[in-house]
């Protein structure tokens, strides 16, 4: 029996675990499908990771190693190599590994901590020929920086999501062309920071409103078609430009991987793709709980990283002084121009100070102001210069307002 | 010298080379491609129909029947995804409903066993996620579904045990007669046979043209797809047809063996192999599909494909043909997955009937097992990962496949060249994130077993290369 | 009067420098905005990630950087660089790979531990 059995080693799974470990927990299991800690961030291997945790700036595998470090210091627990493949609502988690064998553990609370993988051509469409050389650009990171293999010399990219941009950057320095960013939207999904260097410094051109509309090539990619796409996102004829190259990379937006979640039976939001969580990342399922990209695509590691230190916690708090009696239940809503907000529901009675929601935007706003209402009351709002989609937004909210709030609060924007 | 030459090894190939094989007779297969199953076989609806569709008194429609029925008993012993989930043709219109009493007239004629016809009521309760229109719906409860390519390898497999030859990467380049016997000059040298049969698909006009004067033209005929993630898996039971017009059976909706949803197919007549999608052929299969199931939900689309089906410009029929010891075997158009197996026991009497001695082989071995991790208790996974670690190690995990069942497959009668020979084998890469976090895996599994450098393996065809080399200074700088 | 965005952090900040009145930076939200403007347009300067190979342990590669930015005109040359190294597992993290690369001042390092 396990207190705590955290699925997934990468920087949310590693900063829950120490952060239980720190609140008293002290059977503690990660287990990690890959051969190392880490997740992702060991194919991250650019720099700009933990400028807000750390105060400095660290390559992906650096902040991974930071808290694969404060791991060992603990008693955790670690199993690589080891897929989780079900787990029971009695909390059972079933699991494969080469040298682990399968196993049935049984845990007193869980933390899913999967990540999350990327949106593929099928799942847009892209019409034209199906050559090898359509990668994804999580798929290529990984040839290009772990098993130090190219993929291609003449490169489109479709998407300006940030690990396109990444990509974009780390292809010219090992000396392929990279011909244009290709971007459906009228702005940027990646950070302003990757368009200038990892676009700008190289002089590649980004294409906003503008779309892959067909793939050539029998075996191997030969062309692609870019169009400018209208208001509609349609494609206008006549616009069609050819690039002549062999590798068409999709940067086109992560998916939260919660398929574990969804045969658990826990209830998933359609706007995140997530776990429904409260206030402290507890999900539908008493004594599970969501953080990381699993439960909403964030935009740095940093912020997964306080995100999963509360649910790692909270997850140390059920199993030390069990199950609270249920309370009143704030829903958090999303109204005009916010797409999402995590979480979605807040018990006010649990909070100390105040509860932190985070959301995205779905248009790039100047000057604004961000509303929260209950009903027709409008109690808090937030001046922000400047909002983006490609841009995770955090508030907090104090818990005396909450108090005095109604059973829904909306969150909106209003551009002034 | 061989007794019979095989050309191509899609379904019609290989079923003829698994008939054979039962018979002490010295089979060759020859394949252009580097992996069987690799061309109409692998892009199709993989429906088995139940065979309503062709006209009474053809060879479709005897065949058709016949290669259901057989198609079920195999699909068990060769251990190959078959489910009979039974198929719907849906009525619109009066008009509509009308051809319903046509096709189950037909259908009963072609000897199409439990054909019924439902109310729109009936329909709705057995499918509720049909569309409020439908008024009357056609019921064949023999229409199945199953995995093409696997049924294509399974056939192949058990007939390289049995003592076939199969030869990869080998294209005709020529036939001529000389002494008695067939010369068939490849890529890879010259094969001789008594028996010839051309099962080359959407080439068989021009195979057939190489050995014997022109006689029919095959007219490639393009059909798009959808492929659905298996959250809407079970958006219908059954396999759901419209009625079927000048263009053929129409676009179906339709759960797949392996738990997806399938949307398609147009038909778009084209030049030669082209397997392309186009945005308006999308569009079509989606405001077609919609108009059957109203709630398919497209955002769930993990994959688009499109296949070629081999139809004959002179006749609507299959073209099953012996003369001089050439066998045709051309014009095989859907339903030509149904009808395989019933396809070769005719081809094998055209050939008995050329004066081909055939004697039964005593020792024919006719089963196939696979492991499928997946498909197993917690119980048997567990021992089977004691006994071997390598099923430990998931390498797909959207389709949980492990990498001893690849091994297995490296291991197998027709071992994997390329990466979706993997996938065709043990679906890892089938799933909703289409090889991205597996492909680089199985390309070191391949490379390490196969003993190649990564730049050499393949993803599909020969030429679809992935990786131009290494970086820093490496291969990727020549 | 240039307009930049600051690469520093992922904020991103829209930045104005006045090259003619002594490269003077507005709209920036950290004194680390202002030395960007300032040096980006005078010297610009990256930090530079790439692999270099390695035997010997679990992974062919080991992720590498600049210890500090480099000219970013000397990206190219620094890459160049890294092209005939080759490490011999164990390597630590911020074991040095090539002390001054290509005189810039700064170390190649390593940024994990294989």
């Amino acid at each position: 029996m396990f207190d705590l059995i955290v699925i997934g080693g990468g920087p949310a799974g590693l900063a829950a675990a120490c952060s239980a470990w720190d609140k008293g927990l002290r059977k503690i299991l990660i287990v990690e499908r890959d051969q190392e800690l880490g997740g992702i961030l060991n194919q991250c291997i650019h720099s700009g990771f933990g400028l807000q945790y750390f105060k400095e700036e660290l390559s992906g595998p650096e902040y991974a190693a930071r808290f694969v470090e404060l791991v060992s210091h603990t008693g955790v627990e670690v199993r690589l190599d080891t897929m989780v493949l079900d787990i029971t609502p009695e909390r059972e988690v079933h699991m494969v590994g080469k040298t682990t064998g399968y196993r049935v553990e049984q845990a007193r609370a869980i933390v899913l901590a999967m990540g999350c993988r990327e949106r593929t051509r099928g799942a847009i469409a892209i019409p034209g020929t199906r050559p090898a050389g359509v990668f994804t650009a999580g798929a290529t990171q990984r040839y290009v920086n772990v098993e130090g293999y190219l993929p291609g010399k003449r490169v489109v990219i479709l998407g300006s999501g940030d690990i396109g941009l990444i990509m974009a950057r780390r292809m010219t320095l090992e000396g392929a062309k990279v011909l244009a960013c290709v971007e459906v939207m009228p702005y940027s999904s990646g950070l302003n920071r990757n368009i200038v260097q990892c676009l700008q410094d190289f002089d590649i051109p980004l294409y906003l409103s503008h779309t892959v509309t067909d793939i050539r090539g029998k075996d191997r990619v030969e062309q692609v078609v870019v169009s400018q796409v209208g208001p509609d996102r349609q494609p206008i004829p006549g616009t069609e430009m050819v690039f002549d190259c062999d590798t068409l990379l999709l940067s086109v937006g992560l998916l939260p991987e919660n398929e574990l979640t969804q045969q658990a039976g826990i209830a998933i939001d359609p706007r995140t793709r997530g776990a429904i969580v409260y206030e402290n990342m507890e999900t539908s399922m008493p004594g599970v709980f969501a953080c990381g990209n699993v439960c909403h695509v964030h935009d740095l590691v940093d912020y997964v990283t306080a995100e999963s230190q509360r649910a790692g916690a909270a997850a140390a708090e059920y199993v030390l002084s069990g199950e609270e009696t249920p309370g009143r239940v704030i829903e958090v809503k999303n109204g005009p121009g916010v797409t999402y907000t995590v979480p979605q529901h807040i018990r006010p009675q649990r909070l100390d100070k105040g509860c932190g929601i985070f959301f995205r935007v779905n248009r790039i706003c100047g000057d604004s102001e961000i509303v929260v209402t209950s009903g027709e009351t409008q109690i808090a709002k937030f001046k922000r210069e400047h909002l983006a989609p490609g841009e995770m937004e955090q508030i907090h909210l104090p818990r005396v307002l909450l108090d005095k709030a109604g059973d829904a609060l909306t969150v909106s924007i209003r551009e002034v | 010298m061989q007794d019979v030459i095989i050309i191509g090894c899609g379904i019609v190939g290989a079923a003829a080379a698994f008939e054979l094989a039962k018979y002490q007779v010295r089979v060759t297969v020859l394949e252009k491609e580097n992996d069987v199953a690799n061309g109409t076989t692998k892009a199709n609806s993989a429906i088995l129909h139940a065979g309503y569709d062709p006209l009474p008194g053809s060879l479709m429609a005897r065949l058709n029947v016949r290669g259901v029925a057989l198609a079920k008993k195999l699909c068990q012993k060769l251990d190959v995804p078959y489910r009979a989930c039974g198929s719907l043709v849906l009525a619109f219109s009066p008009e509509e409903c009308a051809t319903l009493e046509t096709l189950k007239a037909r259908g009963e004629a072609n000897g199409v066993p439990g054909l019924e016809i439902l109310s729109g009521e009936e329909v709705r309760r057995r499918e509720p996620n049909l569309s409020e229109k439908v008024l009357a719906a056609l019921y064949a409860p023999t229409a199945a579904i199953c995995s093409p390519w696997e049924y294509c390898l399974a056939l192949a497999e058990t007939a390289v045990r049995n003592g076939a030859e199969l030869h990869l990467e080998t294209e005709v380049t020529g036939i001529e007669k000389a002494g008695g016997l067939w010369l068939v000059h490849t890529n890879r040298g010259d094969f001789s046979a008594r028996y010839l049969i051309n099962a080359a698909g959407v080439c068989a006009d021009a195979v057939h043209d190489m050995a014997a004067p022109h006689e029919f033209s095959i007219r490639p005929s393009r059909g798009e797809y959808y492929l659905l993630d298996k959250a809407e898996g079970r958006r219908v039971g059954c396999t759901v047809f419209q009625c079927p017009n000048q263009d053929g059976k129409g676009v179906l909706v339709s759960p797949t063996v392996h738990g997806n949803l399938i949307v398609g197919p147009n038909a778009c007549p084209v030049v030669g192999e082209d397997t392309s999608t186009t945005a308006e052929g999308l569009a079509f299969v989606r405001e077609k599909a919609l108009k059957s199931v109203p709630s398919v939900a497209f955002g769930q689309s993990i994959r688009n494909f499109a296949g070629v089906r081999a139809h004959a410009a002179e006749t609507s029929d299959f073209i099953l043909q012996e003369k001089d010891g050439f066998v045709d075997a051309a014009g095989i158009c859907s339903p030509g997955l149904s009808a395989a197996p019933a396809i070769a026991e005719y081809l094998v009497e055209l050939l008995k009937n050329a004066g081909l001695t055939l004697e039964e082989k005593p020792d024919f071995f006719c089963q196939r097992r696979r492991v499928r991790f997946k498909e197993l208790s917690p119980a048997q996974r567990a021992e089977l990962v004691q006994e071997n670690p390598a099923y430990g190690r998931v390498i797909c995990r959207c389709e949980t496949v492990t990498e001893g069942e690849i091994l297995d497959a490296l291991h197998g009668p027709i071992p994997p060249r390329s990466v979706d020979a993997v996938k065709r084998r043990v679906n890892a890469g089938m799933g909703r994130c289409q090889g991205g976090f597996c492909g680089p895996r199985v390309v070191e599994i391949l490379a390490r077993e196969l003993g190649l450098w990564p730049e050499q393996i393949q993803q599909d065809k020969n030429g679809t290369w992935l990786l131009c080399g290494e970086t820093k200074g490496g291969s990727a700088y020549v | 009067m240039k307009e930049l965005i600051c690469i520093t952090c992922p904020k991103g900040c829209h930045l104005k420098v006045d090259e003619e009145h002594g490269y003077t930076v507005t709209g920036n939200s950290c004194p680390r905005g202002e030395e960007y403007g300032r040096a980006e347009l005078i010297h610009p300067t990256r930090v530079v990630t790439s692999t270099v190979r390695c035997t010997g342990g679990s992974r062919p590669h080991c992720p590498v950087k600049t210890s500090r930015p480099i000219p970013k005109d000397q990206m190219f040359e620094v890459m160049a660089a890294l092209d005939g190294v080759t490490l011999t597992a164990p390597v630590a993290i911020g074991q040095v790979v090539i002390p001054n690369v290509c005189g810039t001042g700064a170390d190649i390092v390593a940024t994990k531990a294989i």
